[in-house]
């Protein structure tokens, strides 16, 4: 894999846009995020709830000695009922220096994609806001949903960094 | 200016400097005309003389030009051929502000300034050339002590050797006692053809720089004393001593010390480390804490008797665990002295400028607090003494009107109580005025009224941009109100009290958690969740009979201990968590306290106590209100810690009355 990202580096012919992602599903829809943001992929463990936290926060776990925030991406999008058990996955990221964990329904697997794969998001159709969506990607008959996963989690309504942090960021 | 292997050398000349002139100050307030100690003297020259030998070789000049000077002066008090008067505590303490200067001035790399110092240089010269030191002036060169250092002939006799007595074993002697500057005379060696080895022709003129007694170097002679022409005379000049080349910086700033610092040395015994350091050794402290707790509770599982030496090891390792843990924690501990000591001499000054009399009596100096917690209390302190001095303490006219001894008194304290340091600054002045703070208040447009209590109105003041001194006198105020003293205090977890009495006084209480870092817990169960309460927070626990428990109006519930109603907290409710409520007196409740309010906490179970490493959760979240931080249990898990004081503040404010 990380043969594969110096590659991509080399020969990425667009600026700024990376092109290796991971993807996940969420519902029926197919996502992808930078591969560069993800840490590593885990089970779910048992979180400590929070108080005073929307429900789309699980907790925190303890993830090597670190107090990381678990988010559930279902219920954040409102995909019904999210089911927990022993396949459950969570995606660690690494956004704008901090850790935070994201439950989604599986990952599937690392996509590349070239530039001319990736066509403009567009206005409306998926669970995610179109302000955090950067783009489209189809792979042979497959639909990827590519989403700026900094923006979104670094979101005043993600509700997991203070005020002033925020504004910092 | 010098190359950079001495540069290295300045900071730690700075801080020595800088320690040096801090207890230069403390000793020279205790002195006075009357009690002046030889050994209080005697501190105070070696921290002058250090800090000249220090700035000498740095090629600080004006410093070191200055500190001769001062030296000069302690040294004749020292020898007694000087009478200590008011006048030259006044002096010297002042030259201790104005070396501060200069060092200041030497540390931003200025060039050296010496107007700063003219002033008071020229005052020194003149209390030394005064009368006072006429009769000092003749006996000076026959002094049994040299500053600068001594100028020694010596001249053997030409049997020296049959006595079996070696020059080169003297020369090497007075080496140790300081840098020599040693001449051979070879005017009465004979040519080679006339020589008789077992002869002595030579003869020596050495300069000692170092300020040893003429008995240290008497002594080094005392063998030969009836064998040679000795001569034994002060340096009557003590010129710059020639800037050594960086490679010998070492050499040359040992011999300077040693004469002088060594016994300030042995008193501390310290070394300076970096704080990064000490941080980074607190943080593996407590990952080997967390270890502990795991492998102690993996253990809980198994036979004690099939694994006898395992629990053996696991108890030893839990001691050990213990041991390090408080050993490095103390590494960061500080005496509450560090804070305190700068106010003797601002009490003083302070006093001096407003025309009022006051003692300053402090107690607890040795209580030990967190590095940086004394950091962040030492402005908040301040403002309080000075507060005190001005708002409280009287003029002694006033207070001899008042019936009160003329001189005030101001009670700095420090003290541990549970798991809190307390300081208190305390004054017997006038207190503070309930009518004019009142009154303050509602111009203001702050919701006050007249049956408030004294404590709902003292609180007052540590509302935002309320001045005391526009309140209470007609002192102009300084800008920085109460508010700030309080932000501070409560950035350190710690809560700020006030008592006063009109007429008699008043005292600010400040309540600080001992360290920032690690914290005894008593951990609860709600559910499947476990919860760390503060240890010190923590009054009892109990389980309330039905009748102990009543439903109120508007107030939710409260719990009846001793005669005393609680407001009652579900922790399940407050915490948001899954599960069915139980009625109070079927689960335990821990009576919990914080800023001298109780509260109630009702939970399922009381787990045990154990000592819990604190970890941030705004790292990777964000501050949660009631929550002060989290910590990870022996299994692994994330556990909250109660924040006792917000939850208080929260709800015991109607019950407060």
């Amino acid at each position: 894999m990380s043969t594969a990202t110096t590659e991509n580096t080399e020969s990425g012919s667009t600026v700024g846009m990376p092109n290796e992602f991971l993807t996940f599903t969420l519902g029926d829809e197919e996502y992808g995020v930078d591969i560069l943001k993800v840490q590593e992929i885990r089970g779910y463990d048992t979180v400590t709830k929070i108080p005073d936290a929307p429900d789309f926060i699980k907790g925190v776990i303890n993830l090597r000695g670190t107090i990381v925030p678990v988010i559930d991406m279902r219920l954040k999008f409102r995909l019904g009922r999210a089911e927990y058990n022993e396949f459950t996955v969570m995606i660690i990221l690494n956004v704008a220096r901090r850790v935070v964990g994201m439950v989604v329904d599986g990952v599937s697997d690392v996509m590349q994609l070239t530039p001319e794969q990736i066509r403009p998001a567009p206005e409306f159709g998926s669970a995610v806001n179109a302000r955090y969506i950067t783009g489209l990607g189809a792979l042979d008959e497959r639909m990827l949903i590519l989403v700026d996963i900094e923006k979104l989690m670094t979101a005043a309504d993600m509700a997991l960094m203070d005020a002033g942090s925020q504004a910092l960021q | 200016m010098s190359g950079i292997d001495l540069a290295r050398f300045h900071q730690t000349f700075f801080d020595e400097s800088a320690e040096g002139l801090d207890a230069m100050e403390a000793s020279l307030l205790k002195l006075t005309p009357d009690s002046a100690d030889a050994e209080t003297i005697n501190g105070i020259f070696r921290a002058a003389h250090s800090i000249k030998g220090g700035a000498a070789t740095f090629g600080f000049a004006a410093v070191a030009d200055f500190t001769h000077l001062l030296e000069t002066l302690l040294d004749r008090l020292r020898a007694g051929t000087r009478a200590i008067t008011p006048a030259d505590i006044d002096v010297l303490l002042r030259s201790v502000d104005v070396l501060r200067s200069l060092l200041d001035f030497a540390r931003a790399g200025r060039v050296d300034d010496a107007t700063l110092a003219e002033g008071l240089s020229a005052e020194l010269r003149a209390l030394l050339d005064g009368p006072a030191s006429a009769a000092a002036e003749k006996t000076a060169p026959r002094a049994d002590r040299s500053a600068a250092g001594w100028k020694i002939h010596f001249a053997p006799h030409a049997g020296l050797f049959a006595s079996g007595n070696d020059p080169l074993r003297i020369l090497r002697e007075l080496q140790r006692l300081g840098e020599c500057r040693v001449v051979a005379t070879l005017d009465t060696l004979p040519a080679l053809d006339d020589l008789v080895a077992e002869t002595c022709y030579l003869a020596w003129d050495i300069e000692l720089r170092a300020a040893c007694d003429r008995d240290d170097v008497a002594e080094v002679f005392a063998w030969v004393e009836d064998e040679c022409a000795l001569a034994i005379e002060p340096l009557t000049t003590a010129g710059p001593v020639p800037a050594p080349l960086p490679a010998n910086v070492a050499q040359a700033a040992l011999p300077a010390n040693a004469g002088t610092a060594a016994p300030v040395r042995v008193d501390s015994g310290s070394i300076r480390v970096a704080t990064e350091k000490i941080d980074n050794l607190v943080n593996l402290v407590g990952e080997l804490v967390i270890t502990q707790a795991m492998l102690q509770q993996l253990a809980g599982s198994l036979d004690p008797v099939q694994h006898e030496r395992l629990f053996t090891g696991l108890s030893q390792l839990e001691r050990n665990t213990r041991s390090i843990q408080e050993a490095v924690m103390a590494t960061r501990m500080l005496p509450v002295d560090f804070v305190f000591s700068r106010f003797p001499r601002m009490v003083r000054d302070l006093a001096g400028k407003l025309g009022k009399q006051v003692r300053l009596v402090t107690s607890g100096e040795q209580t030990e607090i967190d590095k940086g917690v004394i950091e962040r209390i030492s402005d908040p302190l301040t403002h309080l003494v000075r507060n005190a001095i001005d708002h409280g303490i009287e003029t002694p006219e006033a207070r001899a009107e008042a019936g009160k001894e003329t001189t005030g008194t101001m009670r700095l304290s420090a003290s541990h109580q549970g798991g809190h340091i307390v300081v208190e600054v305390a004054d017997d002045g006038r207190g503070l005025d309930r009518a004019r703070i009142l009154a303050k208040a509602a111009e203001r447009g702050l919701s006050v009224s007249e049956s408030m209590t004294d404590a709902e109105v003292w609180q007052l003041i540590f509302a935002p941009g309320f001045s005391t001194a526009a309140a209470l006198t007609d002192v102009s105020g300084r800008g920085v109100g109460m508010d700030v003293v309080k932000k501070n205090i409560e950035a350190l977890n710690g809560v700020v009290e006030v008592a006063s009495e009109t007429g008699r006084g008043m005292r600010v209480t400040i309540r600080l958690p001992l360290t920032l870092a690690i914290l005894d817990g008593m951990s609860v169960a709600v559910g499947d969740q476990v919860f760390i309460l503060p240890l010190g927070a923590v009054v009892e626990s109990l389980q309330p009979l039905p009748e102990q428990v009543k439903r109120m109006a508007q107030q939710g519930t409260v719990v009846r201990v001793r005669n005393e109603y609680l407001p009652l907290v579900d922790l399940r409710e407050w915490f948001g968590l899954p599960g069915t409520k139980a009625a109070p007196h079927e689960s335990i409740v821990v009576i919990v306290e914080a800023e001298s309010r109780k509260l109630a906490l009702q939970i399922d179970d009381l787990v045990g106590q154990q000592q819990v490493v604190i970890k941030s959760l705004e790292a990777n979240y964000r501050r949660v209100r009631g929550v002060s931080g989290a910590t990870i249990l022996g299994d692994g898990r994330v556990a909250l810690i109660v924040d006792v004081s917000a939850v208080v503040r929260l709800f015991s404010q109607p019950l407060a009355a």
